[in-house]
């Protein structure tokens, strides 16, 4: 097949409308007759509600509905936006007597307009029962307080949950016999690491409105990664039929993660349902900070074992996740901090041992953020490797070369995939080179109080979630031979429509502006599981692949049809169909045409794809750092990522996704950071409390790719999203090490931990 | 409480009766720039930026009546504008989710008047208040320079 369109820096089909600000988001687009709803939040971490006094509230003028817990339905359901049967626990309602967090919901409030629904909101008197709540999460299993009491938590696939004792899930899973290999290593490493939970800080928050139309349907406007899903939750949590429900996703202002999770479209969806009336709800940035879905806190504890010839023998990760109030994606991301960090190194070891265990917490639920677990998992994973190699005193990219996963390793700790399409020693290599590594290690002091230092990290993230996510694309001829593409799967300005676009035009030896791509409604579009576990381009690009062939038969039969001669004597090259016996031919226009007309061709296909593999991209990043030795200070210099995602399909967009991966991690790295008070009040509450990176923040971001060949992926393409934001954490805290000697081995690395880390040595 | 307030909006002329505390950012949305966003509450994102008697401001933190007898334009004015420094977004494919790109340029076009020749730090600091959450700014940078360099081989 030609690539024309496949990696070619097409423009975003929606690119022109999206910089002229038209309006084409959630609450541009909105009814204006709207309800505006909005939710009492408990500014308590852990009560029973004894009463909820509405009646003043409910007089005030243009006061709609105001809902309690005891208005809202008692099936209880995940909020996780996840492949049914979800690995989620159903431990929510939608408003419940007792409240697990500060932020939790107590009622929902929809009136006419803004101003009297606030108003409203304060005359609402509610009485607490304060219970005390479980705010460490270390020490949150076999607490006296039991976070989820109630007789009817329950979950769909069980991996080892014990609510009873506050936890969600725990197991392990081992390879040879770890402690044994791991005590015979000549040189071992155990230390412990702490991520923190971070927001994703999109720039849209979260929101969605609700109406009923003229077939009594709740339909639902969403900015949502996951629309098939959010169809899902909300006829569970509404106790209705998913054939009542309609979600339709408009243009969205960024996700990464945090809208797989259905954060906020119950809130008009229950007050449409009940008042037959239109509702939007539009969280403020407060919000969007203290009761939303963000990553994991994790404590993971790291053991590797080299031999004499440095040889990595054995490897142990111990993941304690917080899954904060809801097990929302719990179960899912803490084992991302076992396979996606153990197979970089494992392949020629002898044992490795992965232990997990998720607890819960009077805090904000968790959910997913770009990586998943991984990051998590890489941060301690990479650092460990890094402490390893100082140990040694050797260099850490040396000892990275001897051990990494080469193309062809089996992968046991990776559902016993094998690395088909792995380029990650050539990315090593080229990073360094990038930022002349051998020249700049460990580092340089320039003499006025300051000192330049590299530092290194490799990463590997998946593409999709084998043998669970699914993917599907219609493509349909319409007159004059143009194509209507309809897709399942969620463009939040990662630009997959057009990706997808691409793929299908050479598929279909068309120009791109040929396709026309439809974004997602439930009740059009085919089925996909949604755009997350960075499975778009793989797993829906093959999708296209496979839908594209099927069409183009069916085209080549109807143009044969037409010659007269049998579909296998005819050949279709994307403007007519040829007769390959006597050169006649057939336009696609007069095909097209003629299909609408006294014609038994149906030109249209609708193909499936799923994939029993998740081959791994994967990354080196490279950093350049100046320190201030007497504050601790850090300037990033020069940031170069080398990037495997296979075939890059769009190079822009793929860079694009890189640097903005790497921003992200940067800030997970040196700044972010949710923080809360003694009594569990969220102090991160907005851009104020909670830096994400400025432009002034960040240094030079270099990057470049190495790709391998994926043979399952679409051209050979494997996934990038969620890979790219990585290697920030670890290459960063490696720098600070190669410059000043500590490890920090809690984030963010601020200058004080830096500074304090110098003077206590 | 009604005030009354007179101004124009994308030089369109309007006489209105509003709240004392509506924001600019409400109310202009409330008469369809829908361009006008809001990211945070804290002048903190640069998003609702407009332009205010021909100076960029954050209209989540300006009360309406600030604009009483005087212009503002949203992006829904300077379409052409938006159309060219976009088109240099679009090149790099660094509008991303699109939420931010509007106020974005709205600074960038305010900066292109303001700034003669401006060097590639006082172009970072100029911009300095207008986050992005997808590009790591990096793209965005790309196609600012190309678009201040067009400009200036095009004179």
């Amino acid at each position: 097949m030609k690539m024309n369109a496949v990696n070619a820096s097409i423009r975003k089909k929606d690119a022109m409308a999206l910089v002229t600000g038209k309006p084409v988001y959630t609450d541009d687009i909105a009814p204006k007759d709207c309800l505006v709803v909005k939710v009492l939040r408990s500014p308590y971490a852990h009560a029973m509600i004894k009463e909820v006094k509405i009646d003043a509230a409910l007089k005030v003028p243009g006061i709609e509905c105001i809902l309690t817990y005891e208005d809202v339905p008692k099936t209880r359901f995940t909020i996780a936006g996840q492949t049914y049967p979800e690995l989620s626990p159903y431990d929510r309602l939608i408003l419940e007597q007792r409240v697990r967090f500060v932020g939790d919901g107590v009622a929902i409030i929809a009136g006419k307009d803004e101003s009297s629904v606030l108003k409203a909101m304060k005359l609402i008197k509610v009485s607490y029962e304060v219970l005390e709540p479980v705010l460490d999460f270390t020490k949150a299993k076999d607490h006296k307080v039991v976070v989820h009491p109630e007789e009817d938590w329950k979950v769909l696939i069980p991996l080892g949950p014990d609510k009873n004792r506050n936890i969600v899930c725990h197991g392990t899973e081992e390879q040879g016999n770890f402690e044994e290999e791991y005590a015979k290593c000549k040189y071992v490493i155990d230390e412990t690491y702490h991520t923190k939970a971070n927001q994703q800080a999109m720039m849209e928050t979260f929101r969605a409105y609700t109406y009923m139309d003229a077939y009594g349907r709740l339909n639902v406007v969403a900015s949502t990664q996951v629309p098939f899903h959010v169809r899902k939750t909300l006829a569970t949590a509404l106790e209705t039929k998913k054939s009542n429900i309609r979600v339709v996703k408009p243009r969205i202002g960024g996700g990464f993660g945090a809208k797989q999770t259905v954060v906020a479209e119950i809130y008009p969806a229950i007050v449409t349902w009940l008042t037959g009336k239109p509702a939007k709800i539009i969280y403020t940035r407060e919000e969007s900070q203290i009761a939303s879905s963000p990553r994991h806190e994790m404590q993971i504890r790291v053991r590797i074992g080299a031999d004499e010839k440095g040889k990595i023998q054995a490897m142990g990760i111990n993941t304690l996740s917080n899954a904060g109030a809801f097990g929302d994606h719990t179960p899912t991301t803490i084992g991302l901090s076992g396979t996606k960090t153990l197979p970089i190194y494992t392949s020629n070891a002898k044992a490795y041992k992965f232990e997990y265990e998720a607890v819960y917490t009077n805090q904000m639920a968790a959910g997913a953020y770009r990586g998943y677990g991984a990051t998590q998992g890489l941060f301690a994973v990479e650092s460990a490797i890094n402490e390893l190699a100082a140990k040694m005193n050797i260099d850490p990219t040396i000892l990275r070369e001897k051990n990494i996963v080469k193309e062809g390793d089996f992968m046991s700790a990776y559902h016993g995939e094998t690395a088909n399409s792995c380029a990650l020693d050539r990315c090593l290599e080229k990073a360094k080179e990038m930022i002349d590594w051998d020249n700049k290690y460990p580092c340089k002091d320039l003499g006025n109080g300051k000192v330049r230092s590299v530092g290194i990290a490799v990463a590997m993230q998946g593409s999709c979630i084998n043998d669970v996510d699914v993917a599907s694309v219609s493509i349909k001829i319409s007159d004059d031979g143009f194509y209507n593409m309809n897709i399942g799967a969620t463009d939040m300005g990662t630009g997959c429509d057009t990706i997808l676009a691409q793929i299908a035009a050479d598929c279909l030896d068309t120009d791109v502006n040929n396709i026309i791509v439809s974004g997602v409604d439930t009740d059009i579009s085919p089925y996909d599981s949604g755009s997350y576990a960075s499975s778009t381009t793989y797993l829906t690009g093959m999708a296209t692949i496979k839908t594209c062939e099927e069409l183009r038969e069916k085209i080549t039969a109807a143009g044969a049809d037409m010659l007269g001669c049998k579909p296998e004597e005819a050949e279709f090259d994307g403007n007519s169909v040829i007769n390959l016996t006597n050169h006649k031919s057939i336009s696609l226009i007069d095909i097209a045409n003629n299909s609408m007309c006294g014609s038994n061709h149906t030109l249209e296909a609708c193909v499936k794809h799923t994939s029993p593999v998740s081959p791994p991209p994967y990354m080196a990043g490279a950093v350049e750092v100046e320190i201030d030795k007497e504050t601790g200070h850090l300037d990033i210099i020069d940031y170069v990522a080398v990037v495997d995602c296979g075939t890059v399909i769009n190079p822009n967009l793929a860079r694009v996704q890189t640097e903005g991966g790497l921003v992200q991690g940067i800030g997970m790295a040196l700044y972010e950071d949710v923080v809360y008070g003694k009594d569990g009040t969220c102090y991160s509450n907005s851009f104020m409390q909670y830096k994400i990176p400025s432009r002034l923040d960040v240094g030079q971001i270099r990057v470049a790719f190495e790709s391998s060949y994926e043979p399952t992926g679409p051209f050979g393409a494997k996934s990038i999203g969620e890979l790219v934001i990585n290697t920030p954490s670890p290459a960063l805290a490696n720098a600070v090490y190669n410059a000043t000697r500590v490890n920090v081995r809690t984030l963010p690395i601020t200058s004080e931990k830096i500074i304090m880390g110098m003077l206590n040595k | 409480m009604i005030m009354e307030i007179s101004l124009w909006l994308n030089n369109v002329f309007i006489k209105d009766n509003i709240a004392p505390d509506t924001l600019l950012l409400d109310y202009v949305r409330s008469k369809g720039c829908y361009s006008v966003k809001r990211g945070c509450e804290t002048s903190n994102c640069g998003l609702c930026t407009v332009i205010l008697e021909g100076k960029p401001v954050l209209s989540c933190s300006t009360l309406a009546v600030r604009a009483n007898g005087k212009h503002v334009i949203t992006m829904e004015g300077l379409q052409e504008e938006a159309a060219e420094v976009g088109g240099f977004l679009a090149d790099q494919g660094s509008e991303q989710c699109g939420f931010c790109s509007p106020g974005f340029i709205m600074n960038v076009i305010s900066m292109s008047k303001e700034l003669k020749d401006p060097t590639l730090e006082e172009v970072k600091g100029y911009l300095a208040g207008n986050l992005c959450r997808c590009t790591g700014y990096q793209s965005q940078l790309r196609a600012v320079l190309n678009y201040l360099n067009a400009k200036k081989e095009a004179k």
